[in-house]
């Protein structure tokens, strides 16, 4: 295959074929159908007859899809203001040297090794009014009906994500803290600058660009929650955690109406990548002005 | 304990940082960092203590007891329970489903991103920006048509069906990290072995793979988990009990056991003790590569 324009040297095109051939069936094509499948009426198995708009109807005017929205951007900024925090500094803790630090962090990953199917399964245990911690500890607080209460539930899943996810975050800050060049530092402390003064002058300024990839990562990561909160409340107690995937899931293969799940699907899409492009340009303006301050 | 730790040591430890050329010159112990980094422990390490001690215990012990409280008679009939339970052909289809789309996915990215950090052109350009938007693609969103095709395909209900989906999501994530750690080969290598009469080929296999050998194996990490604890591509994907993979057992287990939460608890364990084990033999190379990969 001859591409014009490629020079005589350096390698030729046909080396981004095959990657381009599954990414474009499995990930491009079903992105054109989804928007196709949006416009159609099919029950999952039988003939795909065309609506026009009216699946598209069903889906928004279905007042669940409005709440499953609200619940979606609930637990994506929820999940936001409790891992940035907490991921940033325990990144910027196990970046230290100490001896104890090396043991704790090799704790800290743990979660990360466990599917969501895992910890969804451990906390339901765990949670349980009768047989979970809140008896074990003989606190009566903790043993609520945790995963019962419309008002308590998302602040549980909330916890479990950030317990499943803050892992993994906190390795990305902790490179973040050990690219910072040590000079910066003694120099601080020579004008006798203390530990927090560092922290917001030094570590902070320097971490924007790794605050941006992190928390891109964790904003469209929110959009995959499905799977921890399908197996840990299935959406319920009533609606109170059906976030926007899960009831795109439950529209398609459990009410067996594709075309409105369909149109969910897009609508997630473009969520997806308005975020992606929102953060983009947040990362691109901030990318180099940290490698100005770095000069 | 940590406080206890941070001041008595105080005046030890500051000997030892010096000696050990410590980076962050610290003048007083970090009371407060030590403080919350002991707590967060507590919070990792409870679930994970609760899952192990009631996966010991037998149903007679686990309503009978505190729960909190290890079995005075621990025992493993949880686990011969869900080994007899078709465990070992559901850990070998995750065994089969991770290796089948990682290999590939590793093998198609590397090309590719030596492709756009290498060459040059039409194609390769606009490759290389639909896999950057790709990463901002939900994977739920698609799922839909992807059932479509597979059904269409005759694929339903194979090991295949998961596979070939997998390597396409993990394609963007991997070029991009792949292709950070080629930009830093430096020029002159490529033009050396040119001048040694390598085709790029040749340049590909035996200069760049060797160079960002870490990258490749951090994606393969990173893919592999993913892969390995993916949960909605078997649920939609498969239906029988053959064709289960771990995390889609799990939560058919609930089903199974209902009350006997010590079997599915143990299950837990049984499923998350393969990627323990590749923790302890490859943790270093799983945390330096994955915090290099996200920072370049």
């Amino acid at each position: 295959m001859k591409v014009r324009g490629a020079r005589a040297e350096g390698p030729s095109a046909w080396m981004v074929v095959p990657a381009l051939v599954f990414f474009v069936t499995f990930a491009v094509v079903p992105l054109l159908g989804v928007l196709f499948l949006s416009f159609t009426h099919w029950n999952g198995l039988g003939a795909i007859t065309w609506a026009g708009l009216e699946s598209w109807r069903t889906a928004l005017t279905d007042s669940v899809t409005l709440n499953a929205l609200i619940v979606t951007v609930k637990i994506m900024v929820y999940s936001l203001v409790v891992q940035v925090p907490i991921s940033l500094l325990l990144g910027v803790f196990t970046a230290g040297n100490q001896r104890y630090r090396a043991v704790l962090a090799v704790l800290y990953f743990v979660p990360l090794l466990l599917s969501s199917a895992a910890v969804a399964i451990a906390f339901k245990a765990l949670l349980d009014p009768n047989f979970g911690m809140g008896p074990g500890l003989h606190i009566p607080v903790l043993a609520q009906n945790w995963l019962g209460s419309a008002d308590l539930v998302l602040f549980v899943v909330i916890f479990v994500i950030a317990w499943q996810f803050v892992p993994f975050h906190t390795l990305i800050y902790q490179g973040g803290v050990r690219q910072i060049p040590a000079s910066f530092y003694e120099a601080a402390q020579i004008d006798g600058a203390g530990r927090i003064q560092q922290f917001f002058h030094i570590t902070l300024p320097q971490l924007k660009y790794t605050i941006i990839t992190s928390s891109t990562l964790m904003v469209l990561g929110s959009l995959a929650y499905f799977d921890l909160i399908f197996v840990l409340t299935a959406g319920g107690p009533g609606y109170a955690t059906r976030l926007l995937p899960l009831h795109m899931y439950l529209t398609g293969f459990r009410a067996n109406d594709m075309g409105a799940a369909s149109a969910l699907g897009v609508i997630l899409v473009v969520i997806g990548l308005g975020l992606a492009l929102v953060l983009q340009r947040l990362g691109g303006n901030s990318r180099s002005a940290s490698q100005l301050e770095g000069a | 304990m940590a406080l206890a730790t941070d001041t008595a040591q105080g005046t030890a430890t500051r000997v030892k940082q010096r000696s050990q050329g410590k980076r962050l010159g610290r003048s007083t112990p970090n009371v407060l960092g030590g403080l919350g980094g002991w707590v967060w422990l507590a919070l990792i390490i409870l679930p994970v203590y609760y899952v192990v001690i009631t996966s010991l215990k037998n149903q007679a012990g686990f309503f009978g007891s505190n729960p909190l409280a290890p079995s005075t008679s621990p025992t493993l009939v949880n686990y011969r329970t869900v080994l007899e339970a078709n465990f070992v052909r559901y850990f070998m289809n995750s065994v089969i489903v991770t290796l089948g789309s990682v290999i590939p996915a590793v093998v198609v990215s590397f090309m590719a991103a030596y492709a756009v950090v290498r060459g040059s052109g039409r194609i390769i350009g606009s490759a290389h920006t639909l896999f950057l938007m790709g990463l901002a693609i939900p994977l739920q969103a698609t799922i839909i048509p992807i059932y479509f095709m597979i059904t269409k395909a005759h694929l339903y209900d194979t090991l295949l069906a998961l596979i070939l989906p997998s390597i396409a999501f993990a394609i963007p994530i991997s070029v991009l990290i792949l292709s950070n750690f080629l930009r830093d080969v430096p020029r002159e290598l490529f033009e050396s072995m040119r001048l040694d009469g390598c085709s790029e080929f040749t340049m590909m296999w035996r200069l760049a793979l060797p160079l960002v050998r870490p990258a490749v194996v951090t994606i393969a990490i990173y893919n592999a988990l993913h892969v390995w604890n993916g949960f909605l591509f078997p649920l939609i994907l498969t239906q029988s009990p053959d064709k289960r993979v771990l995390p889609l057992s799990l939560w058919a287990f609930q089903d199974e056991f209902t009350v006997n939460i010590p079997a599915v608890l143990a299950a837990v364990v049984l499923s998350t003790l393969p990627l323990v084990v590749l923790y302890v033999l490859a943790r270093r190379q799983l945390v330096s590569g994955l915090t290099a990969g996200f920072n370049k």
